[in-house]
Parts: structure tokens; C-alpha cells; sequence
């Protein structure tokens, strides 16, 4: 029986003296704590995703700015279905809140890596899109869409995005290009930069650059304990490692660093700002693709429509502008931007074969170990 | 029949108050106390059962133990500088004279209507290589450079005493206005100097607060976590950041719960014997 239809019996009881008015509150208190903890027409209400309306996760700032003028907005005007427009502070983060969710509450996220996406359907949040209902994705970077197919059989639980690069930022005021050019990622593990070295604080990216400072391939580490010492090296002349973009930017404006990683976008942003930093792709530097992954549980046609809305060339295009990084549309078959164009890591090939990603399954693999140990080797260890 | 609903009348009236602990409090912390005999699986999913490996890891490995001495030593630093700080002003407001007390108290809780982060974040603009106080040195010419004044344990402290320091005025304000103003003036009359009295009368009067106040400070910095993640560097982390990671980061919920009730035993301990000394009645008082 539908729980309205349920509620409405019990009241006309009351309402006819079956039941007195003790019972009749003692069952609606009963029936709240029930549905409550389980999950019923309370959590239905706390859920953001009814078929009139979806909820999308994202990073927040300029990104979010970007996604909700160019897409969010006109989706809404165009289709009469509300977006309801959330952010997360980090991926891991997010996938917390997740994980604590009921099925349904959260529908879209815009997340970042292959790693990320390998994570969630191996947590069994991933769903299967119909590409039926998704024809703009057949203008996207077909490199990016076959990573993700060969982690869910060959079907997408996600939608490519947009992408960039995490290479090296360096003030010019401070380091020249010849120098970061000479050495390499090994410009962040020079004494001679000591205090004025800054680093995401991020496991894997440290990781990453540990591997290049010791010249392995990330994605096939033979010596682990050199790439750790690497990273002792680093830690013990970096100043800070960031937590957020909006951070990265602040301590590389205000020079408190004069070199770092930086996501090529918001290097970008910097640069558009005036600041004269500089930006080196150094050789086997970090690539990554960020998707729209839709969540198990979600309503998916609405979700689909809503994927093929933000495929749309103008929406895409209008987004990377946006938040400066290129968008996932093959240059092959959409016509882009001069904008787009001139950002940072864009690829006019279409191929992103001079990019290197993570190897999901590698790095994941070795996630749990290594998690753990580099929250060791930050603090001292 | 009437004397046993009597005697269950306060249960009954306190039945909403226990039933909202019981919910909000209690019954997370017993979910939390399970968790942290599962284990976590390589693809982040949680092993039930009954399992001690997470606290074997937590009570024998000493970075946990390391990072916890650590923090410890860092909340009783600020505890002691916020008495040191605190209670010059809450004697100034307790004794002043002045018609305007009330807006020195309210100026006292001010900063609370400013987000916690935004506090903290603000020594950034101050203590920065282009910060104010930088600028003010380099153009006074006490300094030719900018010097390196963030990102280590002693603004991590300073960001804690900045955060705290109105919880420990508070406290001692409440004491020092507590005390009978006689008592000052007959120990004067007695021949007592002013610092005689104070140390022997008003000092000892006030420890109560200040105690109050200490405890308040040294739970609270003990257990956070923003502040050495916006101004400590690399090594400055407290044991809530890697109560953080575990959960957040490494996706280790297990092994999270073990390290949260390792802190929530250390500080409850704490609590109990403040609680053994001197009473928890004390804190209230400076809440109304």
C-alpha cells in the first residue's frame, strides 16, 4: 500500500474515534522512526533525484560558475528539469558522502581520473548508460571514452569531459624556463629552492613525480623505496602542499612558492590574471580526464539528457572556456574555439598521445598500500 | 502507585533530552566502536566481523603514538598560552568600572560570527611573504627582505590561540566576576599589597575558571583539524588529520573508527579527571 493512502486510513480512524489520540501519535511517531532509519517517504523527501530534477556534484568555483551558466541553466529552461547544483572539496572526499548516501540521492558527479572511476563501480556505484540517449557522444575523443570502457565491459557509467594536465608552475621571477627545462621535475627536489617548493597533497601525484625524479616509469615503478626517498626529499624543502586549486593559486601569487605542480587550467588563470608563471610539461608529465559519472540509483534518462545537453559543441565549448581546460570533443569533428585552442594541454591531434594518464588498474592495485604510506612519509616518516 | 509515577516523572520528562543523546550520540559512537573491528578491503569496502588488527596497528605502531604525543604537546602549549593571554583581559572586563561592559563581552564573542576558516585563513594575509605585517617590517626598513613566517608549528598554535583564546576569557571572567569584591578590599585592609591580594585571594578564587577555560581550550585544539591544514606545512599535522585520511582520503573507515576512539578515550579521560578535580559544573557557569 502507498504510504499516503496509509497515513490517510489511519487518520480517518482517528478522525472516527477507532483510535484514540495517544495511538494515533504514538503510530505516526512509530511510522517517522521507522522510515526514517530505513529509508522511506523522509529519505524520498531528502533525496535531490525525482524525475523532475537531478542533482550534479562539482568542484566548486569557476568550474561550477562555468557548468551553471552554460548548461545547468539553459538545460533547465530547455527541459523544465531542475539541476540542483552541489560541490565537494575533493574527489575522496565526495566519495565518502557517497558511500553514506542512499541510492539515488546523488546522481552526477564531475570527477576526476580514470582512477576515480575505476573506484566507483569497483564499490558497485557504477550505472550503464544507454548511448542511445546520449548522441553527442560520438563527438567525443574516442581515447577517452575507451578507458573507461575497458573498466565497465565496454559500457560507460560516464560521459568524457574535459582534460588537462598536473605539470610543473614556476614563477619567472624567480626561475627561469631554461632551468625547469634542464631539470625537470627534478627542479622540486633542488635544495636550491628550499622553502619556496610547493606540492599538491596528493598521494599519487606525489608519487608520480617521485617516480620521474628518479627517472622510472609511474605507471611501471621498479624501486619504490627510491621514489619514497624522493619524496622525503621533497617534503623536507617544500613549504606547503596545497589541498585546492584555489590554494595553489593564492600561494603562487602572493610568491609565498615560486615553483610547484599545477592543474594547467588554473595555471591558466593565473596567467590570464598577469602573474608571470610559467608552465613546463616535463617529459612523462601527468595527464588526467575528467568525466560526468552518473551514479547507480540515479534517474538515468533524465541524467542522459542531461549528458547529452552538456555535449551539446556550444555547451561544451562555453564550459571550457569557462574553466579553462579543453573540453573531451574530438577536434577531428567539432570545430573549436580559438579559446579553447590556446589552453593549456590542448590537444589539436585528438589522439592525447603525448599525454600519460595512470594506469587504473596499476595504481589501484597498490592504492591501499600506498595511500597509507605516503600519510607516513608527509609527517616525517 | 502514586510514588512510582512520581519517581518516573523526571525519566518521563527527560525522556526526549536521553532519547536525542541517545541517537545523535550514543548510538553513532557504538556504531563507530564496530566499525573499528572491521577491515577494509582492497577495493575500499568494509569486512565485517570481529577483527583487532586495526587497534593492534593503532596501540603498536608508533607514528599513530608519535602524531598523539605530538598533539597533546601542541593543545597544552595553546591551553597555556590562552590562559596566559586570556586572563589579563577577563580581569580588565571583570574589574572595570566602566558603563560598557557588556559591549566588551560582546566584542569578546565577535569573532565567533566569523566563519572558524576564514579566521584561521586570515594569518595567511597577515603573516604571508606579501602579507601585512611583511610589508609593514620591509617598509620601515626593520627588515630588507620579506621572512618566512608561515606554515609551521608555531602559527598552527598561534591559529589555535586565535580560535580559542575567547573560550578561556570567557571562562575566567565568569570566575573573577563570581568573587565577592569584599573579600579584595578586606585583604587590603589587612595590609595585603594589590599583588599580595591577587596572588592570595583573587588567583586562587579564579583557578576554577581558568581550569574551565583549560579544559575547553585543550579538548577543542586537541581535536582539530583546519588549522594545521591551512597553517602548518608538511609535518605539522594533528592526530584529527589522520582520523581525516584514514576515513577520507585512504577510504579506511575501519581503521578511521579505531584512530577517532583512541582520541575520544584520551580526551574523555581528560575530561573525567577535570571532572574528578574540579567539577564539570564549572564550564556551564560561563555559558549562562
Amino acid at each position: 500500500m502507498e504510504n499516503t493512502r496509509r497515513y490517510e486510513r489511519l487518520l480517518d480512524r482517528y478522525r472516527h474515534g477507532d483510535v484514540n489520540r495517544r495511538t494515533f501519535l504514538g503510530l505516526i511517531g512509530a511510522s517517522a522512526t521507522v522510515y526514517g532509519v530505513a529509508g522511506g517517504p523522509f529519505a524520498k523527501f531528502a533525496r535531490a533525484a525525482t524525475p523532475d530534477q537531478v542533482r550534479f556534484d562539482g568542484w566548486g568555483g569557476i568550474v561550477s560558475e562555468a557548468f551553471r551558466e552554460h548548461a545547468f541553466n539553459p538545460y533547465t529552461d530547455k527541459t523544465g528539469i531542475t539541476v540542483v547544483d552541489g560541490t565537494f572539496g575533493g574527489a575522496d572526499e565526495y566519495l565518502a558522502r557517497v558511500r553514506a548516501s542512499q541510492d539515488g540521492e546523488f546522481n552526477l558527479a564531475h570527477l576526476s581520473g580514470v582512477f576515480d572511476y575505476s573506484r566507483y563501480h569497483s564499490l558497485g556505484l557504477s550505472s550503464e548508460l544507454n548511448e542511445d540517449n546520449i548522441p553527442n557522444l560520438r563527438n567525443v575523443i574516442p581515447a577517452l571514452q575507451q578507458v573507461f570502457r575497458n573498466i565497465t565491459d565496454g559500457k560507460l557509467s560516464a560521459v568524457p569531459y574535459d582534460y588537462g594536465t598536473t605539470s610543473i608552475a614556476y614563477n619567472r621571477k624567480f626561475i627561469s624556463d631554461d632551468e625547469v627545462k634542464e631539470k625537470g621535475a627534478k627542479v622540486m627536489i633542488d635544495p636550491a629552492h628550499k622553502g619556496k617548493i610547493g606540492g599538491w597533497s596528493d598521494w599519487k601525484t606525489r608519487i608520480w613525480y617521485g617516480a620521474l625524479q628518479t627517472d622510472q616509469d609511474p605507471n611501471n615503478i621498479e624501486d619504490v623505496e627510491a621514489v619514497w626517498d624522493a619524496i622525503r626529499a621533497n617534503r623536507d624543502l617544500v613549504l606547503k602542499y596545497w589541498a585546492s586549486g584555489a590554494e595553489l593559486m593564492s600561494l603562487l601569487a602572493e610568491e609565498e612558492i615560486h615553483v610547484t605542480e599545477g592543474w594547467s587550467g588554473r595555471i591558466k588563470a593565473l596567467q590570464d590574471q598577469g602573474h608571470d608563471i610559467g608552465y613546463y610539461d616535463p617529459p612523462g608529465g601527468l595527464g588526467w580526464q575528467e568525466c560526468i559519472f552518473v551514479i547507480k540509483g540515479s534517474p538515468m534518462e533524465a541524467c542522459e539528457e542531461l549528458l547529452n545537453f552538456m555535449l551539446e559543441p556550444e555547451v561544451a565549448i562555453a564550459v571550457a572556456e569557462g574553466q579553462n581546460y579543453p573540453p573531451a570533443l574530438d577536434p577531428r569533428k567539432v570545430e573549436l574555439s580559438d579559446k579553447v585552442k590556446a589552453l593549456p594541454a590542448f590537444d589539436p591531434g585528438g589522439t592525447l598521445e603525448g599525454l600519460n594518464f595512470f594506469d587504473a588498474d596499476y595504481w589501484n592495485s597498490n592504492e591501499e598500500e600506498w595511500s597509507k604510506q605516503y600519510s607516513r612519509v608527509e609527517r616525517g616518516y | 502507585m502514586g510514588e512510582t509515577a512520581g519517581a518516573a516523572r523526571p525519566w518521563i520528562l527527560l525522556s526526549p533530552a536521553l532519547g536525542a543523546i541517545g541517537f545523535l550520540l550514543v548510538v553513532p559512537v557504538f556504531f563507530v566502536i564496530v566499525y573499528s573491528f572491521w577491515l577494509r578491503s582492497a577495493t575500499g569496502a568494509e569486512v565485517p566481523g570481529f577483527h583487532l588488527d586495526n587497534w593492534q596497528e593503532v596501540l603498536s605502531d608508533p607514528f599513530y603514538r608519535d602524531i598523539l604525543l605530538s598533539t597533546l604537546r601542541i593543545a597544552a602549549i595553546t591551553t597555556l598560552s590562552c590562559a596566559v593571554l586570556g586572563y589579563v583581559p577577563a580581569y580588565f572586563i571583570a574589574t572595570s568600572r566602566t558603563r560598557h561592559k557588556t559591549l566588551l563581552l560582546l566584542l569578546l564573542i565577535l569573532p565567533f560570527w566569523i566563519s572558524y576558516i576564514i579566521r584561521t585563513m586570515s594569518w595567511i594575509n597577515i603573516l604571508g611573504v606579501s602579507g601585512a605585517l611583511n610589508q609593514l617590517l620591509v617598509a620601515t626598513g626593520i627588515i630588507s627582505e620579506p621572512i618566512q613566517m608561515l606554515y609551521n608549528e608555531a602559527t598552527v598554535i598561534l591559529g589555535l590561540v586565535h580560535f580559542l583564546l575567547p573560550f578561556m576569557v570567557l571562562n575566567v571572567y565568569v570566575s573573577l566576576d563570581a568573587i565577592d569584591p569584599n573579600l579584595a578590599d578586606a585583604s587590603r585592609s589587612l595590609g595585603a599589597s594589590s599583588m599580595q591580594t591577587f596572588r592570595e585571594v583573587t588567583l586562587p578564587l579564579s583557578l576554577p575558571g581558568l581550569a574551565a577555560g583549560g579544559l575547553l581550550c585543550f579538548v577543542l585544539a586537541a581535536g582539530t583539524y583546519i588549522t594545521p591544514l591551512v597553517l602548518g606545512g608538511p609535518r605539522d599535522a594533528m592526530f584529527a588529520n589522520l582520523v581525516f585520511e584514514a576515513i577520507i582520503t585512504q577510504l579506511n573507515w575501519p581503521l578511521g573508527s579505531a584512530l577517532s576512539i583512541v582520541l575520544l578515550i584520551i580526551l574523555g579521560g581528560i575530561v573525567a579527571v577535570y571532572n574528578r578535580l574540579v567539577g564539570i559544573g564549572q564550564i556551564a557557569k560561563s555559558f549562562g
